[in-house]
This record gives C-alpha cells, sequence and structure tokens, in this order.
C-alpha cells in the first residue's frame, strides 16, 4: 500500500473522468453520437460490476446474467404497455422482480458447482428469454416499444432530459461500484471470497454458506436488473435480444477481460469491449475475425484481465 | 460402559457406513471424554477419515447415532455442529490459500461471533476480528507470517495454520485427522508437546498415523481395522493387545 498512484488506479479515474465529462466533450468534437455510445457503455458496465460480484468474489460463473437485464427491462415496457409510467411503481416492480427470480433460481442453482452451475443458469435464464419470445401481447421477437421513460413525478428529475438520463445511469454506476467495493471488504464479503475459495472449510469453522451465497446472487441479480431498467429506458424499447444466451456471455467475457476479481475491472472490460467492436466494425464487416483472436490472447496471456496487466492486486482497485 | 458414556462429550453409537459395495463403518461405537485425548489408528483404508467426515457432519452415517454434550448431533450440519463447540481440521490441508494466514483466523473469529450478514463495515478494520485472530496465531507461532499469503507457506506453517483455523472457533472438542501429516520430526514434537497443552481445556479425538505421538498422547486409543473397531482400550492395554498386534502393530514393529 506505499505507492496509491498505480496505473490501474489511473485508469480508473481516467475512465470515470472520461464517463462523467462525455455529454461535454462529445459534442465538442462533433461526435454527438458518443453520449449514447458511453451510456450504453456504462450500463453493461453495471451488469457486469454485478456479474462479478458473484462470479470474481464468490466464484459463481452465472451464464444466465442477462435475464435479469430482461426482467428490469420488461418490468418498464410492460408496465408502460398498461399507461403505468410512474417510475414509483416501475422501479420497485423492476427490483423486487429481479429479487424474487434471483432467489428462486439461486435456490435451485446453487446445490450445484462448476459446469452444472453454468448449464442450469444458463437453462434457467433461457426460460425466461423463451417466456418473453412467447408473449405475443408484448410484442414476442419484435419487442415492445416505450412511449414515455419512467417518471420521476417532478420537472427536477426527468429522464427524458437526455442528460439527467446520462447522469442517472453514471450515479448508479458510482453507486454500483461503491456498494460492490464495501460488500467485498465486509464480513459478508469474507465469507463469499473464503467460500469461493474452499467452501468445505467454510463450512468447518461454522459458517451455512448457502445462505450467503443465496443473498450475493440475489443482490447481483437485483443490481443486474436495475442496469435493466436504465437500459429500457434508454432505448425506449425491449426486446427477448437483450437476454439472449448472446449477452450473457459477452458479460462473462466482459468481467474476464477487465480482470476477474478486481472491482473496476469489470467496466473497463465494458468499455474495452464495447468501443473495440464498435471500432473494429466500422473498419471491416468480418470484425469477429480480429476480435475473437483478441479475446482468446487475453485470457491466455493475461490472466488478471486488463486491470491484472496493469498491475492491479486483487480486490483494492 | 453407561458410566463412561454419561461422562462422555462426545458418543458415536452404532455408526455404519457403506460406500457401494465397500463397508467404511461397521457398528462402529466410541466414546471420547473431554480433557482426554482419545486416539484412533488402523491401516490405511480403515475407514478413519470416514469417521472424522460423519462425527463433523460432512457425511452422514446409514444408520446410528452421535452425541455431543449429551445432544444429539446426528442430523446437524457441519456449521451447526462448530457452533455447538465441535471443531475439526483436516488432513489434506484446507487452508484459504489465496488468504493472507490473519485473514485465514479472522475467518473462523468472525464465525464464532455470530451471523455474517455485515455488508458495510470492513472486516479487516475491525478491532473485535484483528486482536483474537492475532492472538491465536501467536500462540500457534505464525505471529510473524499474519501478513504472508497462506498459500506461499512451507507446508509445516500450512499444518499449524490448518490447527489455528480450528482452534479460532473456541472448540470445547477437537476432532484432528492426522495433524502430523508430512511434518518434519522438529515439528512434529513441537506439536506433541502443543496437542498436550490443549488437551487441559479440550477434548480431542486424534486420528494419526505417527504412532509415537499417539502413544505420547493418548489417554485411549481405539483400532479401527475394516471400518470395525476391533480393540479399545488405554494405551498399555492397546500394546498388549494379541489382536492388535496381528491385525495391525506387528506390522510396524512396535
Amino acid at each position: 500500500m506505499t505507492h496509491w498512484w498505480t496505473p490501474a488506479r489511473a485508469v480508473t479515474a481516467l475512465v470515470l473522468v472520461l464517463c462523467a465529462a462525455v455529454p461535454y466533450l462529445a459534442p465538442a468534437l462533433d461526435e454527438p453520437f458518443y453520449v449514447i455510445v458511453f451510456a450504453r457503455i456504462m450500463i453493461w458496465a453495471i451488469a457486469a460490476v454485478s456479474l462479478n460480484l458473484i462470479m470474481g468474489y464468490g466464484g459463481m460463473i452465472s451464464f444466465g446474467h442477462a435475464a435479469y437485464l430482461g426482467i428490469g427491462g420488461y418490468a418498464v415496457a410492460i408496465l408502460g404497455f398498461h399507461d403505468i409510467t410512474s417510475a414509483w411503481v416501475q422501479l420497485p416492480v423492476a427490483i423486487g422482480l429481479s429479487a424474487v427470480v434471483a432467489l428462486v433460481f439461486g435456490v435451485i442453482c446453487l446445490r450445484t458447482r462448476g459446469i452444472y452451475f453454468i448449464m442450469i443458469t444458463l437453462a434457467l435464464a433461457q426460460m425466461v428469454y423463451f417466456l418473453s419470445v412467447s408473449a405475443e401481447r408484448y410484442g414476442s421477437d419484435d419487442g415492445l416499444n416505450i412511449l414515455w421513460r419512467s417518471d420521476f413525478g417532478t420537472r427536477f428529475f426527468d429522464l427524458e432530459d437526455s442528460v439527467v438520463m446520462y447522469y442517472t445511469i453514471f450515479a448508479v454506476l458510482l453507486g454500483c461500484l461503491l456498494v460492490k467495493w464495501r460488500i467485498v471488504m465486509s464480513r459478508f464479503g469474507m465469507v463469499l471470497r473464503a467460500s469461493s475459495s474452499n467452501d468445505t472449510r467454510v463450512q468447518a469453522v461454522g459458517v451455512p454458506t448457502f445462505r450467503y451465497r443465496l443473498v450475493a446472487f440475489v443482490i447481483a441479480g437485483v443490481m443486474c436488473g436495475l442496469a435493466g431498467f436504465l437500459q429500457a429506458n434508454l432505448e425506449r424499447f425491449v426486446s427477448p435480444d437483450m437476454m439472449n444466451w448472446h449477452r450473457s456471455g459477452e458479460l462473462i467475457l466482459m468481467t474476464v477481460l477487465g480482470g476477474t476479481s478486481t472491482l473496476f475491472g469489470p467496466v473497463v472490460g465494458a468499455v474495452v469491449f464495447l468501443m473495440l467492436s464498435e471500432i473494429l466494425s466500422t473498419i471491416t464487416i468480418h470484425w469477429h475475425l480480429v476480435f475473437g483472436p483478441f479475446l482468446v490472447l487475453v485470457v491466455l496471456f493475461a490472466r488478471g484481465g486488463v486491470m491484472g496487466l496493469l498491475g492491479s492486486r486483487a480486490r483494492h482497485d | 460402559m453407561t458410566e463412561d458414556i454419561r461422562n462422555a462429550d462426545l458418543v458415536a453409537q452404532g455408526l455404519n457406513k457403506s460406500f457401494g459395495g465397500l463397508q467404511a463403518a461397521t457398528d462402529l461405537s466410541v466414546s471420547a471424554r473431554r480433557g482426554e485425548i482419545h486416539a484412533v489408528i488402523g491401516p490405511n483404508g480403515a475407514g478413519k477419515t470416514t469417521f472424522v467426515h460423519m462425527l463433523s457432519g460432512f457425511l452422514r452415517p446409514d444408520s446410528g447415532k452421535i452425541k455431543f454434550q449429551g445432544h444429539d448431533i446426528t442430523d446437524l450440519s457441519p456449521a451447526a455442529r462448530v457452533g455447538r463447540g465441535l471443531a475439526r481440521s483436516f488432513q489434506i490441508t484446507s487452508v484459504f490459500r489465496e488468504f493472507t494466514v490473519l485473514e485465514n483466523v479472522v475467518l473462523p473469529v468472525q464465525s464464532r461471533q455470530g451471523h455474517s450478514f455485515r455488508f458495510w463495515r470492513p472486516a479487516l478494520n475491525d478491532p473485535t476480528l484483528l486482536e483474537p485472530a492475532r492472538a491465536l496465531l501467536e500462540e500457534v507461532g505464525l505471529g510473524d507470517r499474519a501478513e504472508t499469503v497462506a498459500g506461499h507457506l512451507a507446508h509445516g506453517e500450512q499444518r499449524q495454520l490448518e490447527l489455528a483455523i480450528a482452534l479460532a472457533t473456541r472448540p470445547s472438542f477437537l476432532l484432528l485427522d492426522e495433524p502430523m501429516a508430512g511434518m518434519g520430526p522438529d515439528e512434529n514434537r513441537a506439536l506433541i508437546d502443543f496437542l498436550g497443552e490443549l488437551k487441559t481445556e479440550h477434548g480431542m479425538l486424534l486420528v494419526e498415523h505417527d504412532l509415537d505421538a499417539v502413544f505420547a498422547l493418548a489417554d485411549r486409543i481405539t483400532v479401527l481395522v475394516y471400518g470395525r473397531a476391533v480393540a479399545s482400550g488405554s494405551p498399555d492395554e492397546i500394546r498388549k493387545d494379541a489382536q492388535v498386534r496381528n491385525a495391525y502393530l506387528g506390522e510396524t514393529q512396535i
């Protein structure tokens, strides 16, 4: 702890300052499109941060995390479809539904480990996916438009204002990072990290680990549901595609890319992943040919992800 | 015998356990008292570790009962047994390799203080966790290694840490599964002394291969062969027992 100014922290500060400045920077550079690009990146970052809580610190590799994006998003869209646009209804429903689904899924899949855990989370998420596909009333495959963003009932905080929308996402991202940081360092975090390291031993010192892992699973689900709530509001649109298993896979990739057991890694991962695919796809339509090998190289040679390359020690940065 | 059981802290009655066709425990009964070391010895594959797993709750016996301080604990989870003061160590070193030595001991200290649904305050700034953890590390001789990552410790030190983790839950009874495994002679002697000191405050069930250690420490010895207790008694009685000699000690020439 002698050097508080490490490269990893410098990158953290840089990314956060960049996120904060984009609404002013992008128009000045005559690239207003980047405001929405960064808003999207931050939403993915929130989802990746939530996945990282259970994956990086709890050893639970959920291959169905995008389901909560869909649940949070559809809560906004379906309520809006029925003319309930108040955020004071939509937000609690999005959070509550994510929590209940995560609780039920958690009870089922936390009885398994390793590859079985991955497969069961995938299967459960696919159930939610197919539920949305089969909901013809709510657009099935075509998705559902959202006419009005969530209404907080005050003109001082109006998501229809794109600047307010942007900084709301930014604030939620900061909030999630703060919550994750406190949780990881707390007694609860000790149990979570220890059970990922050696679950049998945690039980042998008197801690019934199942309930702790379950609560972590629910917290991560709620955080990701919040990202879904924001995504639906930002895009004014939801579709089954937002909880396609590809999305869950991308969340895992972002997390691994940024650095699994680091606080800020998933944010860096989301930025690198989405910016790179954005840039590469403008250069060539065969951009996956470059992107795929790049990801493989990072996983093979930079085991701590980008943050690991920058010398970040687990959980301090 | 009934008097024995009434005074005993930990009682196993008629435990049976089989894995497919393999009978790992057959009508196994052992009673161990507080303030004593009850050693369980036997050749490889005798079912010693299976026995410890059943006593600590990681395996359910097919039939039979386990009582601790007068209560039936057969159906309790491993964690609940630790809550009652019955802790164990592992034969294969089972520490948190990515954690520092201090953190390894903070976790059990935290466990004994109650639930860990505390989400906000950093655990490693909490003096109520750090002070008992540091004191315990001093006691087992790892005081100067507190900040070392456990995976980087030498084997003997990892064995010490293994024991420290079990002790940090403040158990009244310890199940020790081969605490001497893989230790050098000097470390061995130090550990024998240390276990002898612990005896005054703890009951202990000691599974051990090192027969010198067993005869130096044990107040009572049970000999397991193929999941069956073939003999049980004081160290002197075990030395003289013809059946034991045939089954076990003869091979190793005691």
